[in-house]
């Protein structure tokens, strides 16, 4: 192809500038110039086709994950399946979708207060650059780091065996109310300081003291922002196995709440994500997996379509200001 | 003092207590991992444990070596397969998305990060895993299955935290470059994507955190042998899953050696947490 075009260029311009070397070099330049625009457009196309394969291959895994999960598992939802009894028959998931719901209740009961509380602290009351703030931040970040099976050895360690909770309810949502910990402050953290100061000033200015301007101008308008972290929260709680496996420990059953009152804390129990990782691992059950499988990703689809609610209602209140 | 002092010192008390407890959480972390598992190590050996390539309790010989590789080996090919992939999609919402498309996608890569692990394990077992199976060597339940899985997981990782570093970066940049004739990818991938390095780079190392300590995923997918894997469709065995597999009936040493486990991958973890918050300190001195 190259040389074809050069003698067709040097055919076409001999007889325009035969003796003026000044147009020719002007002229191979322009050719240079092409070229390389040409293989700029080609490398452009090249990189925005990848880019968009990327989000492609990002978007068919998700669809394709949802969907394989899906098709297989709604034929499987039949009412056996959510009878009141767990049996090794019908591997019923009553239970264990009701035990999720105790753990989560729980967890989130001790961590919310603590989450809320600490971030109140670090934004409102702490001096600037303090020390103590210091520490708490990257204690923070550490816990944040820290994967959940180390969650689930030190509360086997911690909760288990040395304050001798046995396998239970309680050493469970122990364990995951230190693991959401970071996220409820964080959140928190994030929605109190995006509330303009002008709101404390106002509070002060009525003659309100610190508490009473916190709990009755700063803190109502964070609540969507509060509650998008306490819905993160509750996810990682609803699908969370690997720290509860040696706290809850996996026994399908309800804790007797009426016989045993509040002893029945100190049961053992089997949440959703780990009855299904017993399913799983056992593969005796294959349809029902897929199907509990198809009740833990709806709870945690309306989870997130909840967080996404309360997210844009918290942009949409601060706009408003 | 008065009664509306008295209310607002003890809330004030009761916030520190609040703000307190997570430097206790960490405190009690530290206390109870390490001495559980130190023990356990001073009783092997410390090279012996780290660097011993025979896991075998039943005989009291616990050399983690082949999980610490299988943990790495796992982890480097989840930023093979995940990184590429997760940051073309963070410039994609960023840069080229429509507003439309943007409002669908981020949603559903939230979605992506909510998906429990269980649900990946066993998504990797009923289709990864057959389709290794079927067209390589191997059984399937192997290093490659864990990568790819894994890659998938740490997506949204990658993705949320390139995409705000992408989106933080300054308008002129962009604009800069345009002014310079450049096109809108060249723009893109030669001033934007330089200028966002460190906080892809943070995206990245929140990636391996979240990777290093994955555990029920890998489990369901990876063979779980204690073997140095000698090719990408040999099983491996990660330190999370050590942990899991032997702790339902460990007892004495075994159970230490486990913890100790723990341990090693608490340091892991630690040192990666150091390295992200370096590389975010440097970005932000920027």
């Amino acid at each position: 192809m190259s040389p074809k075009l050069t003698i067709a260029y040097e055919a076409g311009s001999a007889p325009a500038a035969p003796t003026d070397s000044d147009d020719r070099i002007d002229a191979l330049f322009a050719v240079a110039e092409t070229r390389q625009r040409k293989t700029r457009r080609v490398v452009s196309a090249l990189l925005r086709s990848l880019v968009y394969l990327g989000a492609l291959i990002t978007t068919a895994v998700l669809l394709f994950i949802v969907g394989y999960i899906l098709v297989n598992g709604v034929p499987y939802l039949t009412p056996s399946l959510f009878a009141w009894e767990y049996t090794s028959d019908n591997v019923s998931l009553m239970p264990a979708l009701v035990n999720t719901l105790l753990m989560a209740a729980l967890s989130l009961a001790l961590a919310v207060p603590v989450g809320v509380g600490s971030a109140i602290y670090l934004v409102e009351y702490a001096p600037r650059g303090s020390r103590f703030v210091q520490i708490v931040r990257t204690t923070t970040e550490t816990l944040q780091g820290i994967p959940s099976i180390i969650y689930g050895l030190f509360g086997m360690l911690f909760f288990v065996t040395a304050l001798h909770w046995n396998l239970s309810l309680m050493a469970g949502a122990c364990t995951l109310a230190i693991m959401v910990l970071p996220v409820v402050m964080r959140t928190t953290e994030e929605a109190l300081i995006a509330v303009p100061d002008a709101y404390r000033e106002g509070g002060f200015g009525l003659g309100a003291g610190r508490l009473r301007t916190v709990f009755r101008c700063v803190l109502p308008s964070a609540v969507p922002g509060i509650l998008g972290g306490v819905i993160l929260a509750l996810g990682r709680c609803v699908g969370e196995v690997a720290a509860l496996i040696f706290t809850a420990g996996s026994i399908a059953q309800i804790p007797n709440f009426l016989e045993q009152g509040g002893m029945a804390l100190f049961d053992s129990t089997r949440t959703l994500a780990v009855h299904m990782y017993v399913l799983a691992s056992e593969g005796l059950h294959v349809n029902e997996t897929y199907a509990t499988a198809v009740v833990l990703l709806v709870m945690v689809v309306l989870l997130n379509l909840l967080a996404t609610f309360a997210a844009k209602k918290m942009s949409k209140g601060n706009q408003d200001d | 003092m008065s009664h509306p002092h008295i209310k607002e010192g003890i809330a004030k008390a009761l916030f520190v207590g609040a703000a307190g407890i997570s430097i206790i959480a960490v405190a009690l972390i530290c206390v109870f991992l390490f001495a559980n598992g130190v023990p356990a190590i001073a009783q092997i050996g410390l090279p012996e444990f780290l660097f011993g390539t025979t896991w075998r309790p039943a005989n009291d010989i616990y050399g983690i070596f082949p999980m610490i590789i299988g943990s790495i080996y796992v982890t480097g090919g989840a930023i093979v397969v995940g990184v590429p992939t997760g940051l073309l999609c963070a410039i994609f919402l960023s840069r080229f998305a429509s507003g439309k498309i943007a409002a669908v996608l981020k949603p559903g890569v939230e979605l992506l990060a909510g998906i429990p692990s269980v649900v990946y394990g066993f998504f990797g077992l009923v289709l990864i895993v057959p389709f290794i199976r079927a067209n390589m060597p191997g059984n399937g339940l192997s290093l490659l299955a864990a990568a790819v899985l894994l890659g998938i997981m740490i997506l949204p990782t990658i993705i949320t935290v390139a995409q705000s570093a992408l989106d933080a970066v300054p308008k002129k940049y962009y604009e800069g470059a345009l002014a310079l004739g450049a096109d809108h990818e060249r723009s893109v991938f030669r001033v934007i994507v330089p200028a966002a390095t460190s906080g892809i780079m943070a995206g990245v190392v929140l990636g391996v955190g979240r990777a290093i300590g994955e555990t029920m995923a890998v489990i369901m997918v990876a063979g779980n042998q204690p073997l140095i894997p000698e090719s990408i469709f040999n099983g491996v065995r990660t330190m999370t899953a050590n942990i899991v597999l032997e702790m339902g009936y460990a007892a004495d040493l075994h159970r230490g050696a486990l913890v100790a486990t723990g341990v090693v991958l608490f340091v892991f973890i630690l040192l990666i947490t150091m390295l992200f918050n370096v590389i975010k300190k440097r970005g932000e001195m920027k």
